[in-house]
């Protein structure tokens, strides 16, 4: 998950035995209290995780065990009947277009805020600060208020119940925090780079795809995952644009079907969750690290 | 995690910047570059915003809805709310709710990433996995799961309290009471931000040079003086913008409450800001009240928020 900083070997210094400046005296009790903190942190871990254990935990149970005296904590002898439950309703074609969405929301943001880093990053210019202030406020409005208006806009332009009409909304709300987060990454590549390439005989555009890109994509990817989970998860403005059943996004798809069974098939619900939920999980295991300094090089800037 | 992103040539890279003219040509360039994203903006955030402010002083109900001419009321709106006690109730409340639920998580973030850096590898790597599996999960997801967990008949967590003694919670429904409404909804709202905040501080924490440490040391402080004096100061940029974007994101609460209140919650005694708009425009179709009231809170949240981002720009090189 994390290549080796700083801090780590500066904690685990006490514990190496070559350390030849530490005294000997210090090192047992600091051992055994960290041991009291790795066991602390497996703990907090078992806490964090539980719920989601839980979900996948039920998904497999029948019924009648979901349902006993005492609950069951390990599946065994479980079933995949709820998710033959979950396959049989609409699943898939509520797939197809949350996929559509997010895919759509991805890319476009992704574009437009790069461009956007660019400019805040790479130039300055009348309006800068401005502009970057107005970034941070645009997310403190209060969306709820803005759903009808936005409402009645896609209604104009016929693009309630679209894909589209979604997918422009979405961007508009991820699109700040995007920019934030490239911002940080495009300052993370020195600009005597590119000038270096410059010199060398490249054109512009060539050192920006040679040079600057290459170096840039680990940021493109944190905050393509970041506008990618937003997108995914969104629940309350596809509530109020997608109002056709036929047009739902996941979120939605699996509101109505936890109110269609809501006590009756808590299995199938949990079902639900796990299809909606792991994928991404497995995912985001895979390039977080990369979204963390991202979120965080765009505050410390090193 | 380590990723470190050194923006070293800052300095002059600024001081090159603003010698305008020096390229005619550039001068227009970064205008163009913020076209497509200022036209995204303006076409859905911008204009719902207009529009919006333009509602907020018209008599604009569901009769309006279907087509009848809007009246132009004035400020009678904004009279209305700010005449309406229950508008300073619900302000309160999420003040309350999104003040205790940003404190609770900046400061089990900011213990997890510290805990993080005192451990050993492999613990260290259980815990953040942990995190991360929360953090990943779908807001619905995961809203349905703590309604499992917290489900008055079968819920684990009722299992778990009468197993433990406590007999009165079987069978205890935990979303009918005000209280324990907001005991539910903090539970969830903190499982699920902490992790952010935990793997953004910490990636500050692994920026501190350990030099500093052992300086420190050597001088013989106190863990908790090395913490006070080096640590806090470091990474303090990295607490500002994390603690700013948990404010802003605290007062916006919204689908939890929604959720929540679906499965069980007294709406009138659980309406935190979002769905308190919400069910005036969408649900009563009183339009022209519900715009009024979105403007007033935006107004709250930048003033509440108005602080840190002063801080932000005096200390950040924006």
């Amino acid at each position: 998950m994390s290549t080796p900083t700083t801090v780590e070997e500066r904690t685990d210094m006490p514990g190496r035995p070559a350390a030849p400046g530490a005294g000997r005296r210090p090192v047992r009790p600091r051992r055994r209290r960290r041991r009291g903190y790795d066991l602390l942190a497996l703990v907090l871990a078992a806490v964090w995780t539980f719920p989601v254990y839980w979900m996948i935990n039920s998904s497999f149970l029948p019924i009648n065990r979901i349902r006993g005296e005492t609950p069951t904590f390990v599946p065994v002898g479980g079933t995949l009947s709820a998710y033959a439950r979950v396959f049989d309703s609409d699943f898939l074609s509520t797939l197809r277009i949350s996929l559509a969405v997010t895919l759509l929301t991805v890319g476009a943001a992704l574009l437009f805020a790069f461009l956007a880093a660019l400019a805040l990053s790479r130039f300055r210019f009348r309006g800068r600060k401005s502009f970057v202030l107005a970034v941070l406020i645009v997310q403190m409005i209060p969306a709820e208020g803005l759903f009808i208006s936005q409402f009645k806009l896609l209604e104009g332009w016929q693009l309630l119940n679209s894909v589209a009409g979604l997918s422009l909304l979405y961007v508009a709300a991820v699109v700040p925090f995007t920019i934030w987060m490239l911002r940080g990454f495009v300052n993370g590549v020195p600009r005597e780079l590119e000038e270096a390439a410059l010199v060398d005989g490249c054109s512009p555009a060539q050192a920006f795809f040679r040079i600057t890109l290459p170096l840039l994509a680990p940021g493109l990817v944190a905050s393509g995952v970041y506008a990618f989970l937003q997108a995914w998860n969104e629940f309350t403005l596809a509530l109020v644009i997608m109002t056709r059943p036929e047009q739902m996004t996941l979120p939605l798809w699996l509101r109505t079907f936890t109110e269609a069974n809501r006590a009756s098939d808590w299995a199938g619900i949990m079902a639900g969750s796990v299809l909606i939920a792991v994928p991404v999980m497995i995912f985001f295991l895979f390039v977080q690290h990369r979204m963390t300094s991202g979120l965080v090089s765009g505050a410390v800037k090193g | 995690m380590s990723d470190v992103r050194v923006a070293a040539p800052d300095v002059p890279e600024r001081r090159r910047g603003t010698s305008p003219g020096r390229r005619g040509r550039r001068r227009w360039t970064p205008y163009l570059l913020l076209v497509p994203v200022l036209l995204v903006l303006a076409a859905a955030l911008g204009y719902p915003l207009f529009r919006q402010a333009v509602m907020s002083f018209q008599e604009y109900g569901l009769a309006q809805q279907f087509g009848q001419p809007p009246r132009w009321i004035g400020l009678q709106n904004y009279r209305e709310l700010v005449t309406d006690s229950y508008l300073w109730v619900v302000v309160a409340r999420s003040i309350a709710f999104c003040l205790a639920n940003a404190a609770v998580t900046m400061v089990v973030g900011t213990a997890l990433a510290v805990l993080m850096t005192v451990i050993g590898r492999g613990p260290r790597l259980v815990l953040q996995i942990g995190l991360l599996l929360a953090w990943a999960m779908p807001h619905l997801a995961s809203l349905t799961v703590w309604q499992w967990l917290f489900d008055s008949q079968y819920g684990v967590v009722n299992w778990v309290l009468v197993r433990l003694g406590l007999e009165g919670f079987a069978g205890h429904s935990w979303l009918i009471d005000q209280l324990s409404f907001f005991v539910v909804a903090t539970i969830v709202v903190v499982w699920m931000s902490v992790p952010f905040v935990a793997f953004a501080v910490y990636a500050g924490l692994t920026q501190v040079p350990g030099e500093l440490y052992e300086a420190a040391q050597i001088d013989g402080s106190t863990a908790w003086q090395r913490f006070r004096a080096v640590t806090v100061p470091l990474v303090r940029p990295v607490l500002l913008i994390v603690g700013l974007l948990q404010i802003i994101w605290d007062l916006k609460v919204f689908t939890q409450i929604f959720v929540l209140q679906d499965a069980g919650g007294i709406t009138g005694d659980t309406n935190l800001i979002g769905t308190y708009i919400y069910r005036l425009g969408l649900g009563e179709g009183r339009f022209g009240l519900a715009a009024a009231a979105s403007w007033f809170v935006l107004l709250i949240t930048v003033a509440l928020s108005l602080y840190y981002v002063r801080v932000l720009v005096r200390e950040e090189d924006l």
